[in-house]
């Protein structure tokens, strides 16, 4: 099956053309209700991820609370 | 004494027994975080938004250690220097699970970390519109902090010093003016290097502090936030009870009648 290219979190991915977000999340064992999650600069509702294909240069950034001031 | 205890710190309509806030950053570790956090007796923490480590998937969660259903967590922009990025980081806050109330920090020198309070400003009209509680990280202008009010500020929060720096409050008479001038909550956010630091604040009329480094970075971390938690408590007390004028003559504190 056909391969692309894609970028977490700055970090080149290769997945499977026919990968979904939710596919992602899972195998990056993603805690859902802890993180926001931005696809090409757009906010993803957590609901609707088993809903988005990837596609090649697909940039999704996973964010989280960390320590801040 | 009933005063004190109706006596409550309100933010965007939601009331706050403690009126020490503290930042969750620098410290060696998250239960070293969690447990001053308890020392402080903080009941709002702010926090900051990064990308999760997807290289090491079972590193530990803040959430993990410190439970957001009991402390109220202040999504921070620490790190933005523009408005564009400012909006993406809260937008993405509350996304993770609902936070409205936020802290906006914008910016724009590197070197002392002061406040851009052009892009501030916009921002925090952009988020006032879109529903969000803005906490406002500001300088101590007058004139700017009555902006900030007008765009749709839930709290102002000036520096007393430079982020980290530990100077403690440089600028009394602008913090004593914005006082005035305000109803709204005033917080000093930054600058403050050990516990008196925090008394004068609240002496100053302050409603709140925000501590991060002076008590992270102490060598007794833990000591260092009981202490910040009774300094708040003590500059509220003595501001409430109202302070004698300064007179420049002495006045004897016993009687001058009867003396042998």
């Amino acid at each position: 099956m056909k391969k692309i290219k894609i970028k977490v979190n700055g970090k080149v991915k290769t997945v499977l053309n026919n990968y979904k977000l939710s596919d992602l999340l899972k195998y990056l064992k993603i805690p859902i209700k802890k993180v926001a999650i931005e696809l090409n600069q757009e906010i993803i509702d957590k609901k609707r991820t088993s809903n988005i294909k990837l596609k090649k240069d697909d940039k999704i950034e996973i964010v989280h609370f960390i320590g801040g001031g | 004494m009933d005063s004190l205890k109706k006596d409550k710190l309100i933010i965007a309509k939601k009331k706050f027994d403690s009126r020490l806030i503290v930042g969750t950053g620098k410290y060696k570790s998250m239960s070293e975080c969690a447990k001053a956090i308890k020392f402080s007796g903080a009941e709002i923490v702010t926090v900051a938004v990064r990308r999760v480590n997807i290289s090491n998937k079972n590193k530990p969660l803040l959430m993990d250690y410190i439970d957001p259903k009991k402390i109220t967590y202040l999504p921070n922009t620490a790190g933005c220097f523009n408005s564009k990025d400012a909006l993406r980081t809260l937008r993405l806050a509350r996304e993770i699970g609902g936070w409205k109330l936020v802290k906006l920090e914008v910016l724009g020198d590197k070197i002392n970390l002061f406040p851009d309070m052009i892009e501030t400003l916009k921002t925090t009209e952009v988020l006032a519109k879109e529903g969000f509680r803005v906490m406002v990280y500001c300088n101590d202008d007058p004139l700017m902090a009555k902006r900030l009010e007008n765009s749709g500020a839930d709290a102002i929060m000036p520096l007393a010093a430079p982020i980290g720096s530990g100077l403690g409050i440089l600028n009394k008479i602008n913090i004593q003016i914005i006082r005035k001038q305000t109803k709204l909550p005033l917080i000093i956010d930054a600058g403050l290097g050990q516990a008196s630091d925090a008394t004068i604040a609240m002496e100053l009329g302050c409603d709140g502090v925000l501590v991060n480094t002076a008590i992270a970075k102490a060598k007794k971390p833990f000591e260092m936030a009981l202490a910040f938690k009774n300094a708040v408590v003590a500059g509220r007390q003595s501001y409430n009870s109202g302070r004698i004028s300064k007179t420049i003559m002495g006045n004897p504190s016993s009687p001058t009648k009867g003396i042998i």
